[in-house]
């Protein structure tokens, strides 16, 4: 009898970018391992990807809290528990099944066709050129994730909702709340409950005058009686904080990948082959696979796995970052090859929950990158990789500075 | 009759998520409606030079609501 080891995402300090040991043994030991968490309970760690594909894109398998998925800390299991009382609706659409899912998803979905997005791209470019403008004429060293990262996202997605960007250190302190694991559950409820009502301020000002952003699309559906305004807001918030806090880690940190591997970062920087740029991010985007510690789901009945049964009420925990590294599917998985194209990497998910905001991710990585570089050739890094304060601490992986000069 | 001659394209719209995925994999084949992103077949006989496309498309699909028949 062999004990059962614990779920553990910690990153090791010499190899921040890479899965986290404890991660990597598991996978090491097969594709589905038992773990144990926090709380004594057990779930199922899966790390394969052929088997993070079949358990997201299993019809038997529930992505609903009451439903009984894994809980990753004390604060999260409160935070659950009091969205669970709340009703529903306090939930947003990825934590719901079809075909309530499916309703809400679709609500949104026209703001981010590959067409739509693709509209975007000039605007967004004006923006990173304007930041880089502005970084360049300040004081260095400076704080890339101030200056550039965290900006860049946070302009595009405000400009694609409808949110006055003026409100950005509203809405951005709100939403490292959200994302941080050791927000308390009252703190992030706080968090949450701010940012909703914010949005429902905004919905009743475009109720009465909207323009053509995506929340007067929602208002659109509120008036015609499709969405309730609570769903509304919900949307809104979901959508504020995906996304800046994502696309915002990743230039960070593929920057940080970039400036440690001047091969790579060459070969970037001095090609203007579209076909090379997007190979890049989707690289980057597998390599560092921000989106860590795992999707949380629940088998609604019994469903083989690898060979392995997998009991109804049993929880899953699907780790994208073990799938990413699969040495099955990206052969010698450790190694940044911005040539070689990962089209199946796992980092937006798989199944019906991918991410939604995914065609505009791509687009302002493929602007980001290549604006920095270009525009800074001489851009270094200004710590050592032991100052760089990662978040271990996050839904979402990153670093919350990155000191760079030129 | 050669093997490309054989080969059925099938979407599913009511699977579609909209990810835009099969867009980016062959555009000139599948494209997305403007009202709700979802899955619109351009070509439904694409040349055999594009099928490597097609079946990255169904591939990498995250609702697997394309089908490659053949």
């Amino acid at each position: 009898m062999t004990t059962i080891p614990e779920y553990n995402i910690a990153r090791s300090a010499k190899c921040p970018l890479d899965p986290a040991p404890a991660m990597r043994a598991r996978q090491e030991e097969g594709p589905l391992a038992r773990v144990r968490l926090w709380d004594g309970s057990t779930a199922w760690l899966v790390t394969g990807h052929a088997e993070h594909r079949a358990v997201l894109g299993h019809p038997k398998v529930s992505v609903e809290p009451a439903r009984g998925i894994p809980r990753l800390s004390p604060a999260e299991a409160a935070t659950m528990d009091s969205l669970a009382k709340a009703g529903s609706a306090s939930l947003g659409f990825i934590m719901m099944d079809d075909p309530e899912h499916a309703r809400l998803r679709r609500m949104a979905t026209s703001a981010f066709t590959v067409k739509r997005v693709e509209a975007m791209r000039p605007a967004t470019q004006e923006i990173a050129d304007e930041l880089i403008d502005r970084l360049l004429a300040g004081p260095k060293p400076a704080d890339l994730v101030e200056a550039f990262a965290l900006p860049l996202p946070s302009l595009v997605i405000s400009n694609l909702l409808g949110v006055p960007y003026d409100d950005h250190e509203f809405f951005q302190a709100n939403s490292r709340t959200i994302i941080n694991r050791n927000s308390t559950a009252e703190e992030r409820g706080q968090a949450q409950h701010r940012l909703a009502e914010y949005l429902d301020g905004l919905i009743g000002e475009k109720l009465a005058k909207p323009g053509d952003d995506l929340l007067s699309g929602l208002v659109e559906r509120v008036k015609a009686g499709e969405l309730s305004r609570q769903e509304a807001a919900r949307m809104g918030v979901l959508m504020l904080f995906a996304g800046h806090e994502t696309t915002a880690n990743m230039i960070t940190l593929g920057t940080l990948a970039l400036l440690r591997d001047p091969g790579q970062l060459a070969l970037l920087r001095e090609s203007d082959d579209p076909k090379l740029i997007a190979s890049a991010v989707e690289e980057l985007l597998r390599y560092l696979t921000i989106t860590h510690g795992g999707l949380r789901r629940v088998a609604l009945e019994d469903i083989e796995i690898a060979g392995q049964v997998i009991r109804a009420g049993e929880g899953i925990i699907t780790v994208n970052e073990t799938a990413n590294r699969d040495p099955s599917v990206f052969p010698d998985p450790d190694r940044l090859d911005l040539q070689r194209n990962p089209r199946l990497h796992v980092t937006f998910g798989y199944g019906v929950h991918q991410c939604l905001g995914q065609p505009l991710a791509r687009m302002e990585l493929q602007v980001a990158y290549p604006a920095l570089l270009r525009r800074i050739p001489t851009l270094a890094l200004a710590a050592e990789l032991e100052q760089i304060p990662f978040k271990h601490d996050g839904f979402v992986y990153g670093a919350y500075e990155l000191p760079v000069t030129w | 009759m050669t093997e490309e001659d054989i080969v059925k394209i099938i979407i599913e719209q009511d699977k579609c998520v909209a990810s835009g995925q099969c867009v980016l994999a062959a555009d000139d084949v599948f494209d997305q409606r403007d009202e709700d992103g979802v899955v619109i077949l351009l070509n439904d006989d694409p040349s055999p030079e594009r099928l490597a496309d097609v079946r990255q498309a169904a591939l990498v699909c995250p609702a697997l609501a394309i089908t490659v028949e053949e």
